[in-house]
């Protein structure tokens, strides 16, 4: 009895959220299937007309399209890359003890607090041509020879955005391989170094697996949001073709140019490329996180 | 010399340590040096590192020149509202699937899980259109609503982990007293997922005062703009008179509240931040 009437009381505590979800992300998300088969301009000046998949077969061409794609996943590979390496030494690090432990995992969550925007501007100061706190820095140390237009030349422009997304992102992935770090019983390493195996022999054999899941969900996590990267992008350099991902190439369209149809059919695509990240995801990695 | 070896490592370790604070701080604290310095030194090709001379004209030119103040506003009604309606949608539905019996559980678990993992970009068309038709482009609610998107499926699911691990006498003592299921919620767990509301209340938001997305997309000028879309556009007459020390004071301005709260609350933050992972 008792159970029916919580059974009933669930569904109601439940339903809010449910009516939420469809609102939020069900319907917006069938709108955007939708359009994406209609040529129709996002106020409806003309009216709109069917054309099925054209919108999806110019994607296949569009060269805009494809430099937004390779922007997007050169950014997500060396950025993920960058900070996965980045998280783990500081991960190791945080997780020895040492004097002012606490102090270093106040310190490295700053960056994660601050907005990306913000963050993003911070260090457009910081790399100014002539009066950013880089340039000053680098020629003094003699890191420079000269210094350096680092946002006006396309390359210089990627690695910067990449080096503001590692900053920003870095403590995210430190934090959580420091979770998984604890779970790692001390004992393991006790018998290891009975047995004389070496630091590095323990990192391998010890901490490298067993830190897996965690590595695996970071990983997930932090690929996904890279992905479907936008602020950083597009306040350090808007709509410049060298640079410019997905979502910006995406919102450009639709918002910019009004192009309800493609742009839809742009969401679509960001869509598909992020389930087959997952899925991939899933079938190489996620066995051994399931373990 | 094996004495020296080990005063040589750990003296490495230290330097590497104090590496890792020098760059996570050091552009935060280049942000709040810069803000304070009067133009003539922020512009000089020999800064110096503490800000010295001291100004707050910066701080004035934010406050009285542009709209700042109403952004800053905009931001708190938005991320407060964003906030309280996910703690409140959250902590019922949390309750529903963390402790009723209840046969598909799973699957609206499952439905939540997937709103974290689709994009932003992918509905902002869908929501574009969503709000206009209901009146709510431009508007704080019309934010709030759609902020609900990434909020709400974290709130729920570390609030989840919170009721699941909660004894389960304390909701069969309340029931033999004679308690619903609804006042058992109200007056005996509520209270005890307090931490739990802190955490995820916090985090949600964190998440919805730095929005810039959506932010940008759904709203027009500064009546109801928010402060990252404020922030990035802001910029000078022309691209070479760019008011960087405006830009600085403004991001002090944003960011010091959220340092104070994350280093108020950092302990929480992390465990909320890894167990919303790792379940996740």
């Amino acid at each position: 009895m008792l159970t029916r009437r919580q059974a009933r009381l669930a569904w109601l505590l439940v339903l809010p959220t449910l009516l939420v979800v469809l609102l939020v992300a069900g319907y917006p998300l069938a709108q955007v299937f939708y359009w994406s088969l209609f040529r129709a301009d996002i106020a409806f000046v003309e009216p709109p007309e069917f054309v099925g998949l054209e919108h999806y077969l110019y994607l296949l061409q569009d060269p805009d399209f494809r430099q937004a794609l390779w922007n997007t996943l050169r950014f997500t590979v060396i950025s993920v890359t960058l900070e996965t390496l980045l998280g783990l030494a500081i991960a190791l690090i945080i997780h020895s003890n040492f004097k002012g432990r606490g102090l270093v995992r106040t310190a490295i969550l700053i960056p994660w607090a601050i907005p990306t925007v913000v963050s993003a501007r911070m260090w457009e100061w910081m790399l100014h041509d002539i009066y950013g706190i880089i340039n000053i820095l680098g020629v003094r140390l003699g890191l420079l020879s000269e210094k350096v237009a680092f946002l006006a030349r396309p390359e210089l422009l990627f690695a910067s955005i990449v080096a503001v997304d590692v900053w920003k992102t870095t403590p995210f992935m430190a934090l959580i391989l420091l979770a998984g770090l604890q779970l790692i019983p001390e004992e393991l390493y006790e018998a290891a170094s009975i047995d004389g195996a070496t630091k590095w022999q323990q990192f391998w054999t010890i901490t490298l697996p067993l830190l897996t899941p965690a590595l695996v969900v970071a990983l997930i996590f932090r690929t996904l949001d890279a992905l479907r990267v936008f602020d950083v992008i597009f306040v350090l350099s808007g709509l410049n073709p060298a640079t410019r991902s997905l979502a910006i190439y995406n919102r450009q369209t639709l918002i910019d140019f009004q192009d309800l149809g493609y742009g839809s059919a742009i969401s679509v695509a960001i869509l598909v490329l992020i389930f087959l990240f997952v899925v991939f995801y899933m079938r190489t990695l996620g066995k051994e996180a399931l373990r | 010399m094996k004495l020296l070896l080990r005063v040589l490592n750990r003296a490495l370790f230290y330097v590497l340590v104090a590496f890792v604070v020098v760059y996570s701080v050091f552009p935060f604290y280049w942000a709040v040096v810069s803000s304070f310095k009067p133009s003539g030194e922020l512009f000089s090709t020999d800064p110096s590192f503490l800000p010295v001379p001291f100004t707050l004209e910066h701080y004035q030119n934010v406050f009285l020149q542009a709209n700042f103040g109403r952004n800053l506003l905009n931001s708190l009604i938005v991320a407060g509202g964003a906030t309280l309606l996910s703690l409140t949608l959250g902590v019922i539905a949390a309750y529903a699937l963390g402790r009723l019996p209840f046969p598909p559980k799973n699957a609206v678990l499952y439905i939540v899980l997937a709103m974290t993992m689709f994009p932003q970009i992918a509905v902002l068309g869908g929501l574009f259109m969503l709000l206009r038709q209901m009146g709510l482009f431009n508007t704080h609610l019309g934010l709030i609503l759609s902020y609900l998107l990434f909020t709400l499926p974290f709130t729920i699911w570390v609030l989840v982990g919170y009721f699941r691990g909660l004894p389960r006498e304390l909701e069969e003592a309340a029931y033999v007293d004679g308690a619903t299921p609804l006042q058992t919620l109200v007056k005996v767990m509520l209270p005890l997922a307090g931490p739990g509301l802190v955490t995820t209340g916090l985090l949600a938001f964190i998440a919805a005062w730095n929005e810039y997305l959506f932010a940008l997309t759904f709203t027009v000028g500064d009546a109801v703009r928010t402060v990252p879309p404020a922030i990035a556009s802001f910029g000078g007459a022309s691209p070479f008179e760019i008011p960087w020390g405006s830009i600085m004071a403004a991001s002090v301005v944003v960011t010091v509240p959220l340092v104070i709260l994350v280093l108020v609350f950092q302990q929480r933050i992390v465990a909320g931040l890894t167990a919303g992972a790792v379940k996740g």
